[in-house]
């Protein structure tokens, strides 16, 4: 297993594994008060459009699913804010239609195509170096986000009409943290896949949730339970020779369900 | 009139408000002055909360004029949502600050005190770094309260204070608002009568216009001691007034 650090690709991935966690648990954190994670579920399905386009017309795979996250972004966020009461349908809309766009454009290219599957559950080990700066450059927006915003964040995540009424922008701020989402599901997808991506945005912070009592503590607790999950599910992946984003994912979903079975017996 | 010599810190004008073609509000004239304790009564939909989101500037009137101080405080009547959101009392008082003046990170130790103090005054200080999840409604009725005065505001506009929480809790609550009465002024939205002979000194009843009582003429006649007043006599004086 040791011998195993000192390969490049390795190392990549277990670096992407950290940034893509902490991204996921602050994010994921924000998602979850803010009771958007299916509204992220549905960025995260869109963004296999981006993925059919960029397969399409040669353009990277970031630059295409980055488009079509933020642009599903964009418009969850005008619902969000116009017509909240019908999210639910806005929301099947973009996963659906998303999707769509992404199998036809495949299609559409000439070819055998490159493996699909490595984008719909992760592909981890391909981590390459501009990935990482991807990750590092999106880990040290959310950072900077958070220390202008902390308070305004906090304040319209908690109660946005109290927030409204004290003067704090409420549609910029569901914006943001709908644009940051998109980016971070980009970065997400590298590491567990589009179909996965959800399950990492809200287990850890599940767990996270009823341990802290801030905000702030709870996104820095989702961001180590998230890389916990993710190193040792690496090492399952590694050992057993199993696809890496299954494997993260179910680490995860069994710790939570021991988390449960401890936390009704305690 | 006693009031003449007090300060006028809200006044309604020919206020009118109406959604689509229904109207809502129809002429409504209004003046609170300094240190009042303002009860707004009225049927379910008879624009009550309406009145107070036009005072509150999330609505704007169709007609009419509203003149009113900045330092309004305002205490919400669903206190019961995002129960299990991890935050501590102490930053949910603080979220009751306002855009200016304030640390980029982090909270100013002024501030903290502050909050602190003002944790104190509503009896919830031992809480301050408890989550929010932990607290009864009553409890969290106290800490929503203390939101509201951590900007120092003139105006504390309460809507149904009292709706979500058990008799005992009512009591202690509207002893609060009696003590904060000496220093400042509060509206109170409510659907408690009793409350209105007890603790009010002003009532405006509100079905889409406003007949306007002065309690304290009233409350002579009745017996407030006793803690129970019977709402039909009160409704029925009430009704007695030409208005």
């Amino acid at each position: 297993m040791l011998e195993a650090l000192s390969y490049q690709f390795v190392q990549n991935a277990l670096i992407a594994g950290i940034l893509v966690s902490f991204i996921a648990g602050i994010i994921g954190s924000l998602v979850v008060v803010n009771r958007m994670v299916f509204l992220v579920g549905g960025i995260a399905h869109a963004a296999y459009g981006g993925i059919g386009l960029a397969l399409f017309t040669g353009i990277p795979i970031f630059a295409g699913t980055s488009l079509f996250a933020i642009l599903a972004a964009l418009f969850m966020a005008f619902i969000t804010i116009h017509q909240r009461d019908k999210i639910d349908i806005f929301i099947g809309l973009t996963w659906a239609v998303g999707m769509a766009i992404g199998i036809i454009f495949v299609d559409l290219t000439p070819g055998y195509n490159v493996d699909l599957m490595s984008y719909l559950f992760g592909s981890i080990l391909a981590v390459n170096q501009e990935d990482l700066y991807f990750m590092g450059g999106l880990l040290a927006l959310i950072l900077l986000a958070l220390l202008f915003w902390y308070k305004d964040i906090l304040a319209v995540s908690y109660d946005s009409e109290y927030a409204a009424i004290r003067g704090i922008n409420v549609p910029f701020f569901y914006t943001l943290i709908l644009i940051l989402s998109a980016l971070s599901v980009v970065v997400a997808i590298k590491v567990v896949g589009l179909i996965l991506v959800i399950a990492l945005l809200s287990i850890p912070i599940y767990i996270a949730q009823s341990l802290a009592s801030s905000l702030l503590g709870m996104m820095f607790r989702s961001g180590v339970i998230a890389s916990i999950f993710t190193l040792i599910g690496l090492w399952f992946s590694y050992s057993f020779n199993l696809t890496s984003g299954a494997s993260i994912i179910l680490v995860a979903a069994l710790s939570l369900m021991f988390f449960i079975l401890w936390e009704k017996l305690r | 009139m006693q009031t003449n010599n007090k300060q006028t810190l809200i006044s309604l004008q020919d206020l009118s408000f109406s959604y689509d073609k229904e109207m809502i509000l129809e002429d409504i004239n209004l003046e609170i002055h300094a240190k009042d304790f303002l009860a707004i009564i009225g049927p379910n939909g008879g624009g009550k909360s309406t009145l107070l989101k036009l005072i509150l500037g999330i609505l704007t009137p169709n007609k009419g004029s509203i003149n009113k101080i900045d330092s309004i405080g305002y205490v919400p009547q669903n206190t019961n949502i995002n129960t299990d959101f991890p935050i501590k009392v102490i930053e949910v008082v603080m979220i009751g600050q306002g855009l200016s003046k304030r640390k980029l990170f982090g909270y100013a130790k002024e501030d903290i005190a502050q909050a602190k103090e003002i944790l104190g005054e509503v009896g919830m200080l031992e809480y301050a770094d408890k989550k929010i999840a932990l607290l009864s409604g009553g409890e969290r009725q106290r800490v929503m309260i203390a939101r509201a005065l951590f900007s120092k505001p003139k105006v504390l506009i309460l809507d149904e204070p009292t709706s979500s929480i058990d008799v005992e809790g009512q009591k202690q609550v509207y002893e609060l608002f009696k003590k904060l009465n000496e220093e400042i002024t509060i509206i109170v939205v409510t659907h408690d009568i009793s409350v209105v002979m007890g603790y009010a000194t002003k009532v405006a009843h509100i079905n889409k216009k406003l007949s306007f009582h002065d309690t304290s003429a009233l409350s002579t006649k009745i017996d407030t001691q006793t803690n129970h007043v019977c709402e039909v006599e009160l409704l029925e004086m009430l009704g007695k007034c030409k208005c």
